[in-house]
């Protein structure tokens, strides 16, 4: 079973990125789950969502505390909440930043540390700072979850029934993650 | 929607739910919005607008309301649903009690959460609790499968047998929550659930007048509860039979049977070993974190006198009313200890309310010591970790009720 715990604050699609998550990785084949710690939904404050991937039907609704993947969707969290807990040496974390691998501050081996300047990319395609999807690019590219048919069809799905532009825009953003 | 196994969709909890009622083809549907089941009746209303279902929508003013629309809809002839949450269930209650005892078919799904004062928004058991002896058929979902599985069997018990069914669905666990489910189709659905039909006087017809809820003097009303209660315990057997049905007639709508579960039926599941040592009872979605938690435990040599999941099983209550104490006490009576794990408490009693009646049920037949854990009020997480260490404290010489986590 693979674990992932998102952080970022309410009003940036934290919960949207988790069920897009789960949502391509079912459309591999796989059995998924997606959830958020349900807080008190206010704009700007720190949230978490939560995924599950297996090959199996996953029945344990615990958070999660051990990710296997990390991603940090607006790093100014990291200043109020500790994202590292219950990290180890092979959780890959993905980071919306415009810092580098070495000015990142995380107790983990730079490694498997992935910083992807998501906000840049939200800004000049999407025209507003909503990073879910770009994020799920960079997940396609450092991990062997889903493959990038799965998020584009994924994508199709969640915001198919808003609009083709968005649609559009959201791919397009997506592509550009996975080919940075 | 996907290329998964069948007709398998990924979907949050409340779509599943929305799609599958659309799907049964309800008259009326009437309902007040809160969190957590606001998703549920967002999607039936957008069913509606967007041209795609055939019911009423009535929008209520309160819960209050709503449950006197879908009332006033079932007496007259109508298939009817509506849903609600904690304050919500509160306000209807009045409501509540007369649908039994009127004895009307309303199914109505509670997407459970935790009751004022401190206001929360979280999951727990504290609102189905509330309006247990109202006279309801109270199910409780592991999952999204086992939620399609119950509104199903729900209608078609209401139904035959004219007592309402209230399917329980953990708020934000189930509700907000993406996972694999299938949603039968309408003409899947017909082959279990034909429409609803009633008789000439089972319902409101000025060509045959009859009356519903009338007033009824000492000389009648104690025969006329009685005859509810005994009806409701009589129900055990329909939810079995119904249940089989449902597994023949409609196999993909129902949740499978795990490899490692005995027993499996409407009323309840036993997931481990022939002959337990330890049994711990849980409702709703917190069964699956327990069954993982049992199925870990050899390899989790942290929890001092830990016990081989050889000797650890899981009982899963279903069907809490009516309550299957012959289904429960058999599979307890050999088993050394039981846990009673639950997201609900009854403010000064002895233990929670589930314990209480599995203590009523044992009582004088069997040997088993059951405890009462209090878990996971107002939304509080209920970890693999912390059911390791119930199955340590269950082992122990005390027995009082303790709130964990």
């Amino acid at each position: 079973m693979k674990q992932i715990r998102i952080h970022g604050r309410g009003g940036q699609g934290v919960v949207t990125a988790a069920e897009l998550i789960a949502i391509a990785a079912f459309n591999n084949n796989k059995e998924a789950q997606a959830f958020p710690s349900f807080g008190v939904e206010r704009t700007g404050a720190p949230i978490e969502a939560f995924a599950r991937i297996d090959d199996k039907p996953i029945r344990t609704r615990e958070h999660v505390y051990h990710p296997d993947i990390l991603i940090v969707q607006d790093a100014s969290v990291m200043a109020a909440v500790d994202v590292a807990k219950g990290c180890d040496e092979k959780t890959i974390v993905i980071i919306n930043t415009s810092l580098s691998k070495d000015a990142i501050k995380l107790n983990l081996p730079k490694e498997n540390i992935f910083p992807i300047d998501a906000t840049k990319i939200a800004l000049e395609i999407l025209g507003k700072n909503i990073v879910n999807t770009i994020i799920l690019g960079a997940v396609a590219k450092s991990t062997n979850l889903f493959t990038m048919d799965a998020v584009k069809k994924a994508i199709k799905q969640k915001f198919g029934g808003k609009s083709q532009e968005l649609v559009d825009k959201n791919i397009k953003a997506v592509e550009l993650a996975y080919n940075m | 929607m996907s290329t998964n196994k069948s007709n398998r969709q990924i979907l949050e909890g409340s779509q599943a739910i929305a799609q599958l009622i659309n799907n049964i083809k309800p008259g009326v549907v009437s309902a007040y919005p809160i969190t957590p089941q606001t998703h549920i009746v967002e999607n039936l209303a957008k069913f509606k607008a967007d041209g795609k279902a055939k019911y009423e929508y009535v929008r209520a003013e309160s819960e209050f309301a709503a449950a006197s629309i879908v009332l006033g809809a079932s007496a007259t002839g109508l298939r009817v649903y509506t849903a609600t949450s904690s304050q919500g269930l509160l306000l209807m209650n009045e409501v509540v009690y007369n649908i039994a005892g009127m004895r009307l078919p309303v199914v109505m799904t509670v997407a459970n959460r935790g009751v004022s004062a401190p206001i929360t928004i979280w999951n727990d058991h504290q609102d189905a609790m509330s309006v247990r002896d109202a006279g309801w058929i109270m199910l409780f979902a592991e999952n999204h499968q086992e939620a399609i599985e119950q509104h199903l069997l729900a209608y078609k018990i209401a139904e035959k047998k004219k007592i309402p069914v209230m399917v329980n669905i953990d708020g934000f666990v189930l509700t907000h929550t993406y996972e694999g489910v299938e949603v039968p189709s309408s003409t899947e659905i017909k082959k279990f659930l034909p429409d609803y039909k009633p008789k000439a006087g089972e319902y409101l017809d000025t060509a045959h007048p009859r009356t519903f809820g009338a007033f009824a003097a000492p000389a009648h009303y104690m025969e006329i509860r009685h005859e509810l209660h005994e009806d409701l315990r009589n129900c055990q057997s329909e939810i079995l039979e119904e249940y089989e049905s449902l597994k023949k007639l409609v196999p993909n709508a129902i949740k499978q049977t795990e490899k490692n579960a005995q027993i499996n039926n409407g009323l309840v599941e036993y997931y481990g070993p022939k002959n337990p040592k330890i049994v711990l009872v849980a409702m709703g979605s917190l069964i699956g974190t327990i069954k993982d938690a049992v199925d870990k435990l050899n390899i989790k040599s942290h929890v001092k006198h830990y016990v081989s999941p050889t000797s650890v099983g899981v009982l899963k209550i279903k069907t809490f009313r009516p309550f299957p104490d012959k289904a429960i006490v058999d599979i307890l009576k050999n088993a050394k200890y039981c846990a009673v794990i639950e997201k609900a408490v009854s403010l000064g009693a002895t233990d929670g309310p589930l314990a209480i009646d599995i203590k009523s049920a044992a009582k004088n037949s069997i040997k088993t010591k059951i405890q009462s854990y209090v878990v996971g009020l107002g939304g509080r997480d209920i970890t693999q970790d912390r059911i390791a260490r119930i199955v340590v404290d269950v082992q122990k010489k005390d027995d009082r009720m303790k709130f964990v986590g």
